[in-house]
């Protein structure tokens, strides 16, 4: 990205700003828009865009971080079996500082657990072809992730490599923005749909907000210009009384998605009932192996679990619902902080806290 | 929740390929992307190829973003 | 120094046990490259001549860095530049360094060879001489082939006076060249990334350092962005003055290789280490002058200004970020190690 390039995005971000006002203006009350992609959440706190918006539009922040929408007892059965000997525990690195109902995979790692951070499933079979130890993959993930977990399945079917199995994590986003639609306490006119979820679902895949809950949306892509004009169509739609999912990202978004990323989904994966940090059970919300790759599925695998605990007093589950704003649970900027995380929303850098905390946060309270 | 990159395809094989961003070269599945070509840019996640650049598409958002920083220009 | 470095074949422990193996190991893969006449000695300590005039200064660092040999240095090389470089921030002349090794049984001849060079040109091109050191080895596992610690001791002259103390609200900041080549190198090698284009930035500064003394510009402090980067002086800084620190986005130099390895890991391209850095806080009507000096020297090309100093209200925070897009953030240090963001 060059100087000159940045220059121009910088002087299309005012110009949508703006525009953003204007249209806010025809729109005449307040309007509160939610993205539910991490990624978007980083994209947001760092750009610094809430703040751009005029006055009265407000964005939220719902469930858009995997890591942070992992229960507990995931960690727990993951941590568990990295105390079995001779495992090797493999995870993107955003699950190493997420609390448990005991210790973080960080401390659990400098205690001697073999637990090492990779940045593709594939990275976690060369560690399975290299080591010959029983190699467990964190499988944690929307749907953007969950075709290359599937991917690395296949591989290791075709190449007989039996010691990969996955525990796994994948979630469906979908479900979760009925969830959202259908609670009472959430108040959205529209949403910010994610663009890489949607490169692999296809943008049609959210029809429904609009068609049968008259939820709008626009599909976006990740740069502060993107996001901006997914909010000015969203305003402009509610200044028009119009409702409709539109997508912005054409440039790797297509209405039906990627079918062969589809395909190996299918192979191996079907839709479950899933627990959601927050939510408690969504229907068909989460991704089960299917029972002929038992031998893939580190969940079957029997482990001692410690009670579940959820640390007291935080209201994670709320600030992913996009109830309340971080500044409303008692432990934010607390004892609850970057430095010293308590929430999963705080230690994922795309956790909601974590990001309110980098925007928001101008002074010592 | 999904960081992708756009590189472009320099090189495949039948399911892997070498990819590159200014310079920066890494090898990647073409697993979820069999029929990509040599000198497409391909978004790139977590080690795959999970989808295309639709080049006009990406020609008319350029366009768009240099129509909306003249309107800043223009007094 | 123009001979060779000659290091055993297998390493055993034995050089380590201060016997014949291991005044083999110094006289043939060390001396003929670190040699010099406090150094040949081989003595229990090295007596000095008397300092120049001025306050002496003295620090110490350990390097770990992993891979040890890396596009643009090693872990030789960067140790004797890291250390130079910690003097020249507090406005010192370095003068000596102390070299002590760590080395793992069995680690490779060529990686103490290639390191023991690296040491030894970068003492010749910061004009130091390695006056003390030390090699240990212990057992194959207990350590992860060559660790080095230093010291090293130089002098403030007379009359300059460099540190935190001295900034004040209107002070330009500026730095020395692109961020992050250090760091986004480090992190290519080890996840797979291949460049051309990619190069550790390690390099000594102290003559950077001299010719913006020597330029007249009001220099106030001085910091170089190793761990944590820019982003971690700045902070740091910015608590250490009281006051606060606005950074643009847009002027900070990046190289597109280094963004290019930021994107594709999902790295922050202001907490990468840099290893031949400086961060400048100068008087506002000298910035001009100072970016001058800095640019004058071979690694100061693509040097800017980078931000601006400004007071602080009671318990508000000391670093902001002027956004590329537009905005403004708070920037806070990143918790714990980097974590390439996948998902």
């Amino acid at each position: 990205m060059t100087h000159d390039r940045l220059l121009r995005d910088r002087a299309a971000v005012a110009g949508l700003v703006r525009r953003i006002a204007d249209a806010a203006a025809r729109l005449g009350r307040p309007a509160t828009y939610m993205e539910v992609c991490g990624t978007h959440t980083h994209a947001v706190a760092a750009a610094g865009l809430r703040r751009m918006l005029p006055d009265g539009i407000r964005l939220v922040s719902g469930p858009g971080c995997p890591v942070c929408v992992t229960p507990v007892g995931y960690l727990d059965r993951a941590l568990a079996l990295a105390t079995r000997p001779g495992t090797v525990l493999c995870t993107f690195g955003d699950l190493m500082r997420v609390p448990s109902s005991t210790v973080t995979l960080e401390q659990a790692r400098a205690e001697g657990r073999d637990v090492r951070i990779v940045y593709s499933p594939r990275d976690a079979l060369a560690i399975a072809q290299a080591t010959g130890q029983e190699v467990v993959f964190l499988a944690v993930g929307f749907e953007t992730t969950t075709p290359t977990i599937a991917a690395a399945l296949a591989e290791a079917e075709a190449s007989g490599i039996p010691n990969f199995q996955i525990l796994p994590g994948s979630k469906l986003v979908p479900p979760a923005l009925l969830a959202l639609v259908d609670d009472p306490d959430l108040e959205v006119h529209g949403f910010l749909l994610p663009g890489h979820v949607s490169v692999l679902t296809g943008w049609e895949a959210f029809r429904f907000l609009a068609e049968e809950h008259d939820v709008p949306g626009a599909v976006v892509g990740f740069a502060p210009t993107d996001i901006l004009r997914g909010v000015l169509e969203l305003l402009e739609q509610n200044a028009g009384g119009r409702c409709a999912i539109v997508n912005l990202y054409g440039t790797v978004v297509s209405p039906q998605g990627n079918p062969t990323a589809a395909a190996l989904v299918e192979r191996f994966f079907a839709p479950a009932d899933d627990s959601w940090r927050g939510f408690g059970e969504i229907p068909h919300s989460g991704l089960a192996l299917r029972p002929e790759w038992a031998h893939r599925d580190a969940s079957r695998i029997p482990v001692v679990l410690p009670p579940p605990r959820e640390p007291a007093g935080c209201r994670c589950g709320e600030v992913l619902r996009g109830v309340i704003d971080p500044p409303e649970c008692p432990l934010f900027d607390a004892s609850c902080s970057p430095a010293t995380p308590v929430g999963a929303c705080m230690v994922s850098s795309e956790g909601t806290c974590s990001a309110w905390f980098r925007q928001e946060r101008w002074g010592s309270a | 929740m999904c960081l992708a990159i756009p590189m472009r395809l320099t090189e495949r094989g039948e399911l892997e390929g070498a990819v590159e961003l200014d310079g920066v070269r890494r090898t990647v599945s073409l697993m979820l992307l069999p029929d990509a070509k040599v000198g497409q840019h391909l978004l790139i996640h977590a080690g795959y190829a999970i989808g295309a650049v639709d080049e006009a598409e990406a020609e008319a958002t350029l366009a768009l973003l240099r129509e909306l920083a003249d309107t800043m220009v223009d007094p | 120094m123009t001979t060779t470095s000659r290091a055993p074949a297998t390493l055993l422990l034995a050089h380590g046990s201060g016997g014949r193996l291991t005044r083999e190991l110094v006289r043939e893969a060390f001396l003929p490259v670190l040699g010099n006449p406090f150094l040949a000695t081989l003595t229990d300590a090295a007596v000095l001549p008397e300092l120049p005039p001025g306050r002496p200064a003295l620090t110490t660092d350990a390097f770990v860095v992993d891979p040890a040999v890396f596009p643009g240095g090693d872990l030789g090389y960067l140790s004797v530049v890291g250390t130079v470089n910690d003097l020249a921030m507090v406005g010192a002349r370095p003068l000596w360094l102390t070299w002590a090794l760590v080395l793992e049984e069995g680690a490779p001849g060529e990686l103490i060879s290639t390191c023991a060079t690296g040491a030894a040109r970068a003492a010749a091109e910061s004009g130091i001489a390695i006056v003390a050191g030390d090699t240990k080895v212990v057992p194959r596992g207990k350590g992860d082939g060559i660790y080095a610690v230093t010291a090293g001791l130089g002098v403030v002259p007379p009359g300059r006076d460099v540190g935190d103390h001295r900034i004040v609200a209107g002070d330009a900041v500026l730095v020395s060249g692109p961020i992050g080549d250090h760091g986004a190198t480090i992190m290519a090698c080890r996840h797979g990334l291949g460049s051309d284009d990619l190069r550790s930035d390690c390099a000594g500064e102290a003559a950077l350092v001299e010719a913006l003394f020597a330029s007249g510009a009001e220099v106030h402090s001085l910091h170089d962005p190793t761990r944590g980067g820019v982003l971690a002086v700045c902070h740091e800084t910015g608590e250490r003055c009281g006051l606060r620190i606005h950074l643009d986005e847009l002027a900070i130099p990046v190289r597109p290789q280094v963004r290019a390895v930021c994107d594709v890991l999902g790295l922050e391209v202001l907490s990468l280490a840099c290893e031949g850095r400086v961060v400048a806080w100068v008087a506002a009507r000298d910035a001009g002058r100072a970016l001058d000096a800095v640019r004058g020297q071979g690694d100061g090309e693509g040097a800017a200004v980078i931000g601006r100093v400004t007071e602080r209200g009671a318990g508000e925070v000391g670093l902001v970020l002027e956004t590329a897009a537009g905005g403004r953030r708070p920037l806070d240090l990143m918790s714990g190690s980097d974590l390439p963001r996948i998902c």
